[in-house]
């Protein structure tokens, strides 16, 4: 049965909001150009393809749905083989825990719970427990996990073992990229209408060139390289490299992640790969949301203010003076105290741990948008302000035009550059923000996988001797990833669509 | 100059009325007293008797606007709203929900705050400008390009990591310094050493990297090219032209931050255990203590406000162009 979290309709929305800029964009010159250019970048192109894999988990993490309980007489009357034509099913029941189709594709790691801590790829748990042996005697030992490496017989076979299946992982990852490269050069050859293997060559070929010039960022080389790749500039063959290595990483980690705890496990002994797996949702959902949400409000508010002057502007600016100037951190914490005094009163409508996880992780976002609309909305208000006396906008003031019309069709799409700007490059500062809101214990439900929340409980245990590292590892290296991918995708859309704004911030 | 700023004061005024009304709202409104009192005593069947001792406890016991039983003027003074929120401008803060004097704590702990942010603002200015300095000066070879990517990598670490890190590496592996605590007088060095470091390194990604863009607005101008085809030597011209003129935005930037350093850090501060004004907001925020929130919420935006005035003014210290007006 499928669940919708409130989260989950946004995040879709978001979604199809995305899906539709892009088709208006590619309709529109003035859009479609600095985004040619942001693909036409390596740097930029790289940089989206971790992004795609991220936002795919992510989605994947957003269905979300009440998975169905087998009732034991069934499973008893399937057994059966059907003898008796009791077909008539009970009507189906629905257990309260929320899964969503990540958690479903990840049954193995979700389930396969150790005792408590244990290191990755380790076969034995990390500390000493009382073993009682066959002949009756206790010994204090390091006792074998009860799924990472079990199906070892002797564990001295294990480095053996992580290399085979790791090697497994790589060949499938390569016959996957195999095949998607395929695909990409038939497509292209297709459209091109030149043969498969001219294209395939040419694609090739730019590579190369590519690794001849230097692997720089260096524009002139590249630039000059991707004049050799075929289609319109893009430089497939540094995209056909990301999404290769990204292939062969996630395949690795799937070949092995199915009979070892690849990150380790932490405390309660849940698997630290799926917590950071979990994660991502939550990462990717501050940092879009909380944009979605203070859009309306910044574009709307910021416009107003440049386009009507006068007392609209000074309540405006008064406005968001006004917001601007509460510290942030301060803001957050007294609005989410607030929040769990609400909870904590009114803990009967909400169904689930679940839910109420979601409703925090939102208003989370909400104030999130009302602490860092104000930048946005200042920057809307000046471009606004120099775009009412652009000739176009008098010419249709003195026709008499509305001032709806006017702002929606002549102010509008002239600061939209400007939004989306903003929107990507807010994102990893948000990301960045959960981590230390949660560490404060003002970030999101201290139930919900997040990275901050991994950070917070991992470095509880970093007195521990020898020290417990590998959950701030994870969490680590997949923020890093994110973050670094977004800042360096913004950088590029930043400097594609405005290069003077480089020195705005 | 004086009446400038008498009336930027001025316009202050209404923004603190603002600020205090959120804060109101926000505390007050959304939950009433009764809420706040049932979250404080922790159980779900607390007697009423028990919320209204701890209200009257805490001064939480009176209408949140209007009075109507006190006589004259006391209908609007013996309320919440002034009790709590009016005071707040006269830097009464009152005390904490633990009984503690706010006002007195918060002057006790600004300067282990200010004894951080210092040392971390002011070093980190010097590095971070020498650095962009040194990157403009070897600008489109890859040292330049190395750099940025370096700066980007160190902008995508979370600042959590950097406390980590250093904690890990020089307390726990190297033994240098002690990984938190603090002390008084000239024994605090030591403490301080770790945090100011970390403080540091956190800051040099985005720091660098903005004056690195600084830089290079100001290396494109005309009188740039001027002095280049007057034949002055780069390093003149980069250190008597480009820096003079790249600190105008540098300077005023920090200027506007100068204020909020008595807020301290938040986090490196709980981290290392230096108690001054972040660790107090935070531990505020981890016991529930409403009052001191309020206090510093109303604190932190005057000293934004203060900023911004500063600002203004360092502008036209810095840059004769500029008049006020």
């Amino acid at each position: 049965m499928p669940v919708l979290l409130t989260t989950d309709v946004l995040i879709f929305l978001l979604f199809a909001l995305a899906v539709g800029f892009g088709v208006y964009a590619a309709r529109h010159e003035h859009l479609r150009a600095p985004w040619r250019s942001v693909v036409r970048s390596p740097v930029g192109v790289a940089a989206l393809v971790v992004i795609c894999f991220y936002v795919g988990i992510g989605l994947l993490d957003s269905l979300h749905f009440h998975p169905r309980i087998e009732p034991p007489s069934v499973i008893a009357a399937a057994a059966d083989a059907g003898g008796t034509g009791e077909e008539a099913a009970p009507t189906a029941r629905y257990s309260t825990q929320v899964l969503s189709v990540l958690d479903l594709w990840l049954t193995g790691l979700r389930e396969r719970q150790e005792k408590t801590f244990s290191a990755p790829f380790a076969t034995h748990l990390f500390v000493k427990e009382a073993i009682e042996q066959p002949d009756g005697s206790v010994l204090r030992a390091y006792p074998r996990l009860a799924h990472g490496g079990a199906h070892l017989a002797d564990p001295a076979q294990r480095n053996r073992d992580v290399m085979l299946r790791g090697l497994l992982g790589l060949v499938k990852g390569l016959m996957a990229w195999t095949v998607l490269a395929v695909l990409l050069v038939g497509l292209l050859a297709w459209r091109r209408g030149e043969s498969f293997s001219a294209v395939g060559e040419a694609l090739w070929h730019g590579r190369l060139s590519a690794h001849t010039a230097g692997d720089g960022r260096s524009d002139d080389p590249s630039d000059m390289g991707s004049e050799g790749a075929p289609g319109d500039g893009i430089p497939w063959r540094v995209a056909l490299l990301t999404l290769g290595l990204m292939l062969v990483l996630c395949f690795i980690a799937a070949e092995l992640a199915a009979t070892y705890h690849i990150l380790g496990t932490d405390k309660v002994g849940e698997d630290v790969f799926y917590q950071s797996l979990k994660s991502i949702r939550t990462g990717l959902v501050i940092g879009t949301l909380t944009t979605l949400v203070m859009l309306p409000a910044a574009v709307i508010l910021g416009i107003m203010a440049g386009y009507f002057r006068g007392l609209t502007d000074d309540i405006i600016q008064y406005l968001y003076t006004t917001l601007s100037s509460i510290p942030g951190v301060l803001l957050i914490a007294a609005a989410i105290l607030m929040l769990q005094v609400y909870m904590t009163n009114n803990a009967e409508q909400f169904d689930s741990l679940v839910q109420r996880a979601d409703l925090r992780l939102l208003f989370l976002c909400l104030i999130l948008g009302v602490t860092s609309w104000t930048g946005l909305c200042r920057l809307l208000r000046g471009e606004s302000l120099k775009l009412r006396s652009a000739d176009y906008v008098q010419a249709a003031t003195a026709l008499g035009v509305r001032n709806s019309t006017i702002i929606g069709r002549h102010i509008l799409p002239n600061v939209l550059h400007i939004v989306m700007i903003t929107v990507v490059l807010d994102f990893s500062g948000l990301v960045l923000a959960e981590a230390v809101l949660s560490y404060v214990n003002i970030g999101v439900d201290p139930t919900m996988n997040s990275w901050g929340n991994m950070i917070n409980s991992a470095r509880l245990e970093l007195a521990r001797d020898p020290i417990v590292w590998w959950s701030l590892a994870a969490a680590f290296v997949f923020m890093f990833t994110l973050v670094l991918a977004a800042n360096l995708f913004a950088d590029v859309v930043r400097d594609a669509f405005d290069p003077r704004l480089r020195s705005a911030r | 100059m004086s009446a400038y700023l008498i009336r930027r004061l001025f316009y202050a005024l209404p923004i603190l009325i603002g600020v205090n009304l959120i804060t109101f709202v926000l505390f007050f409104v959304l939950n009433s007293p009764d809420d706040m009192a049932r979250m404080q005593l922790g159980d779900k069947r607390v007697t009423q008797a028990a919320v209204d001792s701890w209200k009257a406890e805490h001064g939480y016991d009176q209408p949140l606007l209007f009075n109507a039983d006190a006589p004259g003027l006391g209908a609007f003074t013996e309320t919440i709203f002034f009790q709590k929120s009016v005071k707040l401008f006269a830097f009464d803060f009152g005390s904490s929900d633990s009984g503690r004097d706010i006002g007195y704590d918060i002057s006790q702990r600004m300067w282990p705050s200010l004894a951080i942010a210092l040392p971390v603002l002011l070093v980190g200015l010097a590095i971070n400008i020498s650095y962009a300095l040194m990157i403009i000066f070897f600008r489109a070879t890859y040292i330049d390009w190395g750099s940025v990517v370096l700066l980007v990598a160190m902008m995508s670490i979370s600042g959590l990591f950097y406390i980590i890190g250093g904690q890990f590496l020089i307390g726990k592996l190297f033994h240098l310094v002690p990984i938190s605590g603090y002390d008084t007088g000239p024994q605090a060095t030591k403490f301080l050493i770790l945090p100011v470091i970390v403080g540091v390194i956190g800051g040099i990604g985005s720091g660098t990297r903005l004056y690195r863009t600084f830089f290079l607005e100001e290396i494109n101008r005309d009188y740039v090219r001027t002095a280049h085809a007057k034949g002055l030597r780069e390093r003149v011209v980069l250190f008597r032209h480009v820096l003079r003129n790249a600190l105008i935005p540098i300077l005023t930037g920090v200027v506007a931050v100068l204020p909020l350093l008595f807020m301290g850090a938040l986090i490196t501060e709980s981290f290392f255990g230096v108690p001054g004004l972040g660790s107090y907001t935070i531990d505020a925020i981890n016991r529930q203590d409403f009052a001191i929130v309020r206090a510093m919420v109303f604190l932190g935006s005057v000293l934004y406000i203060l900023g911004l005035i500063l600002t203004d003014l360092s502008y036209t210290l810095v840059d004769p162009r500029v008049r006020l007006s």
